[in-house]
């Protein structure tokens, strides 16, 4: 969606927000103001857990931050809650961005865990330290003031928090759509593929994790001036899982999700207070208690959320063709036809026990379309991936355009013009077929998050844009740009991934079994786009063990089997070749 | 600081050190065998040390109503699941299992509540009701998510814990108890004192220990639970199934509660969520482990107990900040020691898809 | 006499992809059968779905009875027993351990459980010098006899084999597939799926060949071995 066209969802949605206040009763109203503090504090959590894969437990102590930061300027020093906010936010970064430089490395359930150790800690910090009034809290908190105007009452504070919030989803929904905001929902679902992109994961998950923190930040200051007094309480675990919660129950990646799920479980609560005091005098541990119950059944029944639910329901809208705009910049130059682009000299890697890669060395010329064949096992993966930087060899060395890149991360040699696709067809699922291509333009492009969230990326996305249309067309996708990528078969698959990988303007491709599992149609349709490949001048590398596939479109090949290079020559030669036969079809007689 | 007395907070130290010992083994068996971060674990070891509380004044312990509770919702997931797989012939099996079976401490808690009883009998009484909760907790919330990532489990896990800690609450009230004390034998070893608790308390975890390796090394059903921690699709090969060895894992993490909620007990004033903090500390020490090693993990636990002591020392009150503060840089150096893409790659290529 | 496994209109999907597509196929007991063909033919999903570890639709008969009730460890306790590509051994616990859990579901027969035992150190005899060593310290031929000793553990009457000779050298390859033929003297049926199409059909009595999901050939193994198309495709005539 190019230009705005808001669904006709959003726009009953905001009329039905602007009304609100003359239509409904103010403790309604101050309910609302709740929900949209929290959908704030959600929504960086939307991002963060949704989007960018990454669970925290301990956003309530950021909010927690923010607040402190504010009541500790404006009640205990006097001073103006702007400042307070500039403070809120300086605090949150700062802490957001040690944390995340310290924690962000681990993988897996690591990092989750260490959220809930310093949102602990940070609890237990803000319930001992003098100045923040220890467990009592700092009270007499001013109200925010525009101007002349004091945001006292309930309903000046309803519009201005809704217009924060909505501004600020505003400003979400674009960086999403960007090129950095395409870069952090590719986060989620492993970090091999992303970095084949050039893009610096690390950096990403910390950029998503810092901007999370920043949300909690500014809801926790307008927590601080809505309240006018702040005690740790709201800022334990507990609260961080509330706010987990109103993220998954709206529906995790899902912006509006974070309004929907703030806004179901503000109401069920209130709900619940309503009806339990009567029926028993546990009515707050109860409230408790069902909302841990609640959780697991979401978990284990509807993980997805209620929005991806509703938009069920919601009238669909049919994808438009994206503006289109001027071609990317191409790469400087291409190698030149004397210079070998990749040259392998004596790669050996071992796992364990096991030597998959021993002592190997071959080089692949400018413009040729080579073949690393061997059958099962034969530890022709293993090298592509030291050749790709995703494994470092035990000894040897891989030049790429006359450079060493032996011990180079993977994303800096693909940003040298490397790309690759792999053996395991990697895809974003859930990202459109577009989106994906256009991961692959990312180290063409520089847009930043901030250009992304305003909007004045418009040209270079267009531009971008085209590139993936185009690539798309190469592989026979483009009329399907809009649809999700899982919802392809594993061969149309594999070519989106080949796809992505040209949309990087690489130098040498290296495809990683790309014909495996596909049918005679397909593996012909392959066969012709990398012959297309070759004759505009790409470099290719492709690993397989399917012969016939490869005798009659490859200019050499090289043989592997047991890790060791078995042979090497024209595809005639390969053919008559009686190692090579008794490797592949060795008897037991 | 006088000798004396860091004499003493070493005591200190390896004694709760020795308790979160007991935890954090629980906490990496359970994580190895079933991929379940157990963080309600901490609530089940404070539910063993207030139900033991509640016993010693004899008051009716509200761990009952937890077991009959969860008893209740284990059978009908478990009818419910054998009825839809059209395997209908299981149910009486299954209702003795989830129903009746649970049931037997709860009957034997509710008579002997309320009267005076040896101090054996009351812990014998706590084990044995303790022991259901896990492997419960494990049929109603983890096992219809046997196949979910391990971060939607540890979030299941999370919101457990509250439902848990919130009941604890109901149960127990807000006030904090300690149990009677196990033995007050005191030893003066030269300039030394020694209570007889701690030493009791050491030697029990010492000696628990010992127990769970020998099942470990030498039982068939401890190597099944091995296998299914190392290959779970090689154990299904050899016909071992993953909610056998997952309900195995759960009960003796069960089991290590109880032991380690009748240690603590006596040790120091427990509250309703007292447990959880445990099972955090114990946590601490198993993440220096690195999830995946039992002595590392002793190691670490003693470490934390070691460290709790000394910085309570200093500040009492900010102790809590202390602990879980020194988790970030252990993560990080745990991280450290990793390199994540190798990782993903190794993964696929040696390990199974499953 | 009727067919120890049979298989009608199985079709089985691998994530969002049919794998396989209506294969039918039928063993009789005592009968060694390979199934052939290029990677990607489905042959591991194949294997996969008939031990249960893959949903599948279609009729699958093992000694008279349906097994699609079965779950992966029922299906072992009646005797079929499955070696995958990946061995998927324990590779942190010992090579005696590894044939010790083999018996697992045969916890009850400690005397015919310490027999099978012996006979497996007897055809075995590299993994009984080498049984207190780690098994992820074996090499790739060692780690394959072990995850067949380990599958004759448990006492299959049917053995389904998945690429025995994956990564291995041709010499181990020879001892391997010997050792496969001796199996027969057990009582032990045998479906094996290789790509090293010679080694199988040497061995087999009878075999499917597999393309994309569909058998495309089927027949005596020795006659297979001189049908011009699988000549042609798999054991080195044009284009190979």
């Amino acid at each position: 969606m190019r230009r705005w066209r808001p669904h006709p969802a959003t726009i009953l949605a905001v009329a039905f927000i602007a009304i609100a206040p003359a239509i409904l009763q103010s403790f309604t109203i101050t309910l609302m103001n709740y929900i949209g503090i929290y959908a704030l504090a959600a929504l960086g959590l939307v991002l963060l857990t949704g989007c960018g894969g990454l669970t925290s437990f301990g956003q309530a102590a950021f909010v927690g931050i923010g607040a402190y930061a504010t009541a500790w300027y404006t009640s205990v020093h006097g001073g103006s809650p702007w400042i307070g906010l500039v403070l809120a936010l300086a605090f949150t970064g700062l802490i957001a961005t040690v944390l995340g430089a310290a924690t962000l490395r681990l993988g897996g359930h690591f990092l989750p865990l260490s959220t809930i150790a310093w949102g602990i800690a940070i609890f237990f910090l803000f319930g001992n330290i003098d100045a923040l009034g220890r467990y009592s809290g700092l009270s007499g908190i001013p109200p925010i003031s525009l101007g002349p105007l004091s945001l006292a009452d309930t309903t000046a504070n309803y519009f201005f928090i809704w217009a924060v919030l909505g501004a600020v989803m505003l400003l979400s929904r674009n960086l999403l759509d960007s090129r950095q905001g395409r870069a952090i929902r590719s986060l989620r679902g492993g970090t091999a593929m992303v970095e084949s992109l050039a893009i610096g994961s690390f950096r990403m998950r910390l950029a998503v994790f810092v901007l999370a923190g920043l949300l909690a930040g500014l809801s926790g200051w307008l927590y601080a001036h809505l309240q006018r007094y702040v005690s740790p309480a709201p800022f334990d675990i507990r609260p961080g899982i509330e706010l987990l919660l109103m993220a998954l129950v709206g529906g995790a990646g899902q912006i509006a999700g974070a309004v929907v799920g703030a806004a179901i479980v503000v109401l069920l609560k209130n709900i619940l207070q309503d009806v339990l005091p009567p029926i028993t005098r546990y009515s707050a541990q109860l409230e408790v208690v069902f909302f841990g119950i609640l959780f697991v059944v979401l978990l284990q029944r509807a993980r997805g959320g209620v929005v991806p639910m509703l938009r069920r329901f919601l009238p669909r809208r049919d994808p438009r063709k994206p503006a289109l705009g001027p071609p990317l910049p191409r790469r400087a130059q291409a190698a030149s036809a004397a210079w070998p682009v990749l040259r392998i000299e004596g790669a050996t890697r071992s796992f364990g026990a096991l030597v998959a890669v021993n002592d190997v060395s071959f080089e692949v010329r400018s413009h040729e379309l080579l073949a690393l064949i061997g059958p099962n096992g034969a530890g022709k993966s293993t090298l592509l991936n030291l050749i790709t930087g995703t494994l470092k060899p035990d000894a040897g060395r891989v030049v790429f355009l006359g450079d060493d890149v032996t011990h180079l991360q993977p994303r800096h040699i693909a940003a040298k013009g490397m790309g690759r696709t792999f053996q395991h067809v990697k895809l974003r699922p859930n990202m459109t077929l577009l989106d994906n291509v256009l991961l692959g333009t990312y180290c063409r492009t520089r847009s930043g998050l901030l250009t992304g969230a305003l909007r004045l990326d418009r040209p270079e996305e267009k531009s971008a844009r085209a590139e993936a249309l185009r690539q798309l067309e190469r592989v026979g996708l483009a009329d399907r740009f809009a649809e999700v990528a899982g919802n392809l078969p594993l061969g149309q698959q594999r070519l989106l991934e080949v796809a992505r990988a040209l949309a990087a303007d690489p130098v040498l491709v290296v495809l990683d079994e790309p014909a495996a599992g596909l049918r005679q149609l397909e593996k012909r349709t392959l066969s012709d786009l990398l012959r297309s490949l070759r004759s505009e001048g790409m470099t290719i590398v492709l690993v397989e063990h399917d012969m016939d596939f490869v005798m009659n479109l490859v200019d050499r090949i090289v043989v592997m089997d047991f890790g060791v290079k078995l042979a090497e020559g024209l595809p005639a030669q390969i053919r008559a070749d009686a190692r090579v036969q008794e490797a592949y079809l060795g008897g037991v007689a | 600081m006088t000798p004396e007395i860091a004499l003493l907070l070493v005591q200190d130290g390896i004694s709760t050190g020795a308790i979160y010992v007991l935890v954090g083994l629980g906490i990496v068996l359970v994580f190895l065998v079933t991929r379940v971060i157990f963080v309600p674990f901490g609530d089940v070891v404070g539910y063993a040390a207030l139900t033991l509380a509640a016993l010693q004044m004899k008051q009716m312990p509200g761990t009952v109503w937890l077991v009959l509770t969860l008893a209740l919702m284990a059978t009908a997931t478990e009818v419910h699941a054998l009825l839809r797989q059209d395997r209908s012939h299981r149910v009486p099996k299954a209702l003795m299992l989830y129903g009746l079976l649970p049931l037997l401490p709860v009957l034997l808690v509710w008579l002997a509540a309320g009267r005076e009883l040896p101090m054996l009998v009351g812990i014998a009484l706590t084990c044995a009701i303790t022991l259901p909760i896990s492997p419960l907790l494990y049929r109603v919330a983890f096992r219809p998510l046997a196949d979910a990532s391990v971060l939607v489990l540890l979030i299941v896990a999370v919101a457990v814990h509250f439902a848990m800690s919130g009941l604890a609450l109901v149960f127990f009230g807000p006030e904090g108890f300690r149990t009677e004390p196990l033995t007050r034998a005191f030893f003066n070893l030269g300039a030394v004192g020694v209570s007889g608790q701690s030493i009791l308390i050491v030697a029990s975890s010492a000696i628990i220990s010992l127990l769970l390796f020998a099942f470990f090394e030498h039982t068939l059903a401890g190597k099944a639970l091995r296998a299914t921690a190392v290959n779970r699709v090689g154990a299904r090969l050899v016909g071992i199934q993953p909610s056998t060895t997952g309900a195995t894992a759960f009960l003796l993490a069960s089991a290590l509660a109880g032991i380690s909620g009748i240690l603590i007990g006596p040790v120091t004033t427990l509250y309703y969520d007292s447990g959880f903090l445990i099972g955090l500390k114990a946590f601490v020490g198993a993440i220096i482990g690195g999830l995946v090693s039992y002595p590392a993990t002793a190691v670490g636990a003693m470490l934390v107990g070691l460290f709790e002591s000394y910085a309570s020392f200093f500040d009492s009150s900010l102790k809590e900040v202390f602990v879980f503060g020194a988790l970030i840089p252990i993560l990080v150096w745990q991280s450290m020691r990793k390199g994540s893409i190798e990782e993903e790659i190794e993964e696929e290529e040696h390990e199974g898809r499953a | 006499m009727s067919a120890l496994l049979s298989v009608e209109d199985l079709h089985v999907c691998y994530g969002k992809v049919e794998a396989v597509s209506g294969v039918s196929l039928e063993m009789q007991a005592g009968q060694i059968v390979t199934v052939i063909g290029p990677n990607g033919a489905g042959k591991t999903t194949l294997l996969a779905a008939l031990m249960g570890l893959l949903p599948a639709k279609g009729e699958t008969r093992y000694d008279g009875s349906d097994l699609s009730g079965l779950t992966t460890e029922e299906r072992v306790r009646r005797g079929i027993c499955l070696v995958p590509e990946r061995r998927e051994l324990f590779t942190e616990m010992t090579v005696a351990d590894n044939l010790v859990l083999g018996a697992y579901t045969r916890w009850n027969e400690r005397a015919s459980v310490e027999r099978d035992l012996q006979d497996v150190h007897a055809r075995f005899p590299r993994l009984f010098e080498r049984r207190t060593q780690l098994a992820g310290t074996l090499s790739g031929g060692e780690r394959q006899m072990l995850a067949l000793g380990r599958a004759l553990m448990t006492k299959p009457r049917l053995l389904l084999l998945d690429e025995p000779s994956l990564g291995l050298a041709p010499l181990i390859v020879r001892e391997i597939f010997r050792i496969i033929t001796g199996l027969r003297e057990l009582g032990v049926s045998i479906l094996l799926v290789e790509q090293n199409a010679r080694a199988a059909l040497e061995t087999a009595d009878f075999g499917y060949v597999l393309e994309t999901g569909c058998i495309v050939l089927g027949g005596k193994a020795a006659d297979l071995v001189h049908d011009p198309r699988v000549i042609a495709s798999y054991l080195g005539g044009k284009g190979n």
